[in-house]
């Protein structure tokens, strides 16, 4: 990020200065000068965000994961969680990183380019823009905080196939998946210049604008437009709706479908061996959650706190509001139902989490977590889908159903912390007038071509691994179990 | 002597093992065992998924007993074990023909 302001920023000087006596009398239309600071108090944060982040992942996913699935195939989930996050930690370092966020040149709105790959050009002293003007962040300390996202978007998919497939395929597909999907994703979402950079080009613009100088304003303007495809549509994403979650669940269904069904799906039991553990590990993905959606803040300011609030009130909502929906429908209240409920909360609050209020959360909370309810419970069979896990009815659905809320609940009239709007007053964060219907649209925008991006992607990416390795493995190893088939142990010796 | 097979609600195993022993039982076996009887199975719900658990867990006791404390053995389980809920469990009584105590060789009513 900070590599490309710089450079973008310097191309504009020359033309800046030249018209500089003309207008130098308008107090407002002097060039953007601004002072990098970096605060103890934001490292801190996202230090122990990012291991939060991990806390989700391993031991949170695997277990929650490991718990609903049988005895015999217990290891097959913690190995492919745990293998997943550090094949895709390696994969960050050496391109991940570059191809998600650094300058993508001409396919800049879609994916990052090369200039970054083993961490080119990153030491202790490069640093990267947070959401405040002035205000940044050692670029070692985003890397760690956003490899933590790629690793686990790829292990949260491993649900909806799980039980039956081969793991060196999930390797391949893991790799292959993240490369071509999560990263051009991640860059779409999230890839801008930053508050200052911003702040900057559209000084530069206005400057350009009063001296005629028309070169110098379409290369401002083109610096104000480089940013990924979804963020310019306006989309919002705090802390990744689209980018994990849709993606990882449309990935899910897509896997279910191209693997099929487990052998004995609907015939022979299929009960989660251990709910304890599923519990615990349900339990480490909300405390590890904070990390996830107040760490996207990038600062430890009040939407830090903000984000903390909804993080807390929506997932309480959609556990409580699923647990009733099972209660009046099915008869009990399950452990597992008010666990699903928590894990839904904690999806569909993600892309809210630093723009609604909390009052928006619980409600987004409430209606994520019967919506889900129903999907899991009764859509899901009605079209005989094996998504083992429910990676789509959670994450998928739980994603949708935020992502479009956000485009709501960000409006300040409904207690939302509004648009932010980095142009009006260039270096002064402004909120922007609501208009409903763009964000709504933005948001309905971003959801669809998340779902068609990934769904296609993912669907060429399981049929080609298909095709050359296998996806799936032999129908004795699926009755044995993988965990003896597969890796040559057992979970529980007893 | 008698064997007295018993299969009763696991979670009544414990106040039926004391009413045994107040009555001068000083033996059993007890074996975790699934099955199923009137009650045949249960309904579990796990999301979407519903399964037809049929075998049910039990608990299976055996006891010995001289053939003078059969019945009272036999009328303690059935009073203690009963909950009048489908469920409760089976009781069959056998005939036995030889009892050894193998520390000291001996034999029927004296081994028990």
């Amino acid at each position: 990020m900070m590599n490309r302001a710089k450079l973008a920023g310097l191309a504009a000087l020359p033309a800046l200065f030249a018209g500089l006596p003309v207008w130098a009398q308008d107090a407002a239309l002097v060039p953007y000068v601004y002072e990098k600071t970096v605060h103890g108090g934001d490292v801190a944060w996202m230090s122990i965000s990012t291991v939060l982040v991990l806390l989700m992942t391993v031991p949170g996913l695997a277990l929650f994961y490991g718990g609903l699935v049988r005895t015999k195939n217990m290891l097959s989930m913690l190995t492919q969680v745990f293998a997943i996050s550090a094949v895709v930690c390696i994969i960050w370092v050496t391109y991940g990183y570059s191809l998600a966020f650094s300058y993508g040149g001409s396919m800049d709105t879609y994916v990052g380019g090369f200039s970054k790959m083993f961490l080119a050009g990153v030491d202790a002293t490069t640093l990267v823009p947070t959401f405040t003007n002035g205000v940044w962040l050692p670029e070692y300390t985003f890397i760690a905080f956003q490899m933590t996202f790629a690793m686990i978007t790829p292990a949260l998919i491993v649900g909806a196939f799980a039980e039956r497939i081969k793991f060196s395929s999930l390797l391949v597909f893991s790799v292959l998946w993240v490369t071509f999907i999560y990263f051009p994703m991640a860059h779409m979402v999230w890839w801008w210049g930053g508050p200052d950079f911003l702040a900057e080009q559209q000084t530069a613009l206005l400057i350009a604008q009063a001296a005629g100088d028309a070169a110098a304003e379409a290369t401002a303007a083109a610096n104000l437009a480089a940013n990924g495809l979804l963020w310019n549509w306006g989309a919002l994403d705090f802390a990744g709706g689209t980018v994990v979650h849709i993606n990882a669940g449309v990935a899910g269904l897509v896997g279910c479908i191209v693997l099929g069904k487990r052998v004995g799906y609907g015939r022979e039991s299929m009960a989660p061996h251990s709910l304890t553990m599923t519990m615990i590990g349900g339990a480490l993905l909300w405390v590890g959650w904070f990390g996830f959606n107040a760490g996207s803040n990038l600062e430890s300011n009040a939407i830090t706190s903000l984000a903390i609030m909804n993080t807390f009130v929506a997932t309480a909502g959609a556990g409580v509001a699923w647990m009733f929906a099972e209660w009046a429908l099915k008869g009990k209240p399950s452990l597992l139902g008010l666990v699903s409920g928590v894990v839904t909360g904690l999806v569909a609050v993600t892309p809210a989490a630093g723009f609604a209020g909390p009052m928006g959360a619980l409600v987004l909370g409430i209606v994520a977590g019967v919506a889900c309810f129903f999907f899991v419970s009764y859509v899901k069979n009605m079209f005989k889908l094996d998504d083992s896990l429910d990676v789509f009815g959670i994450h998928g659905l739980g994603g949708i159903i935020g992502a479009i809320a956000t485009g709501i609940l960000v409006n300040p009239a409904l207690g939302g912390a509004g648009v932010p709007d980095y142009l009006s007053i260039p270096g002064t964060l402004q909120v922007a007038a609501y208009d409903g219907a763009f964000m709504v649209t933005a948001q309905i925008k971003a959801v669809l071509f998340t779902i068609a991006f990934s769904g296609i992607g993912a669907f060429i990416l399981f049929k080609l691994v298909d095709m050359t390795m296998g996806l799936r493995v032999k129908e004795e190893i699926e009755r044995e179990g993988l965990d003896v088939a597969e890796h040559g142990e057992r979970a529980y010796n007893m | 002597m008698k064997l007295i097979i018993a299969a009763i609600k696991p979670f009544k195993l414990e106040e039926v093992r004391e009413a045994l022993t107040t009555i001068g039982v000083r033996g059993m076996m007890v074996t975790e065992i699934k099955g199923f009887g009137m009650q045949s199975g249960h309904t579990e719900i796990y999301r979407g998924a519903e399964y037809a658990v049929n075998f049910v867990p039990k608990m299976r006791l055996e006891i010995v007993v001289t053939d003078a404390l059969a019945d009272q053995v036999v009328d303690t389980i059935t009073k203690t074990a009963r909950t009048n809920k489908i469920g409760d469990g089976k009781i069959f009584v056998l005939d036995v023909q030889q009892a050894v105590r193998v520390r000291t060789g001996e034999t029927n009513d004296d081994a028990l």
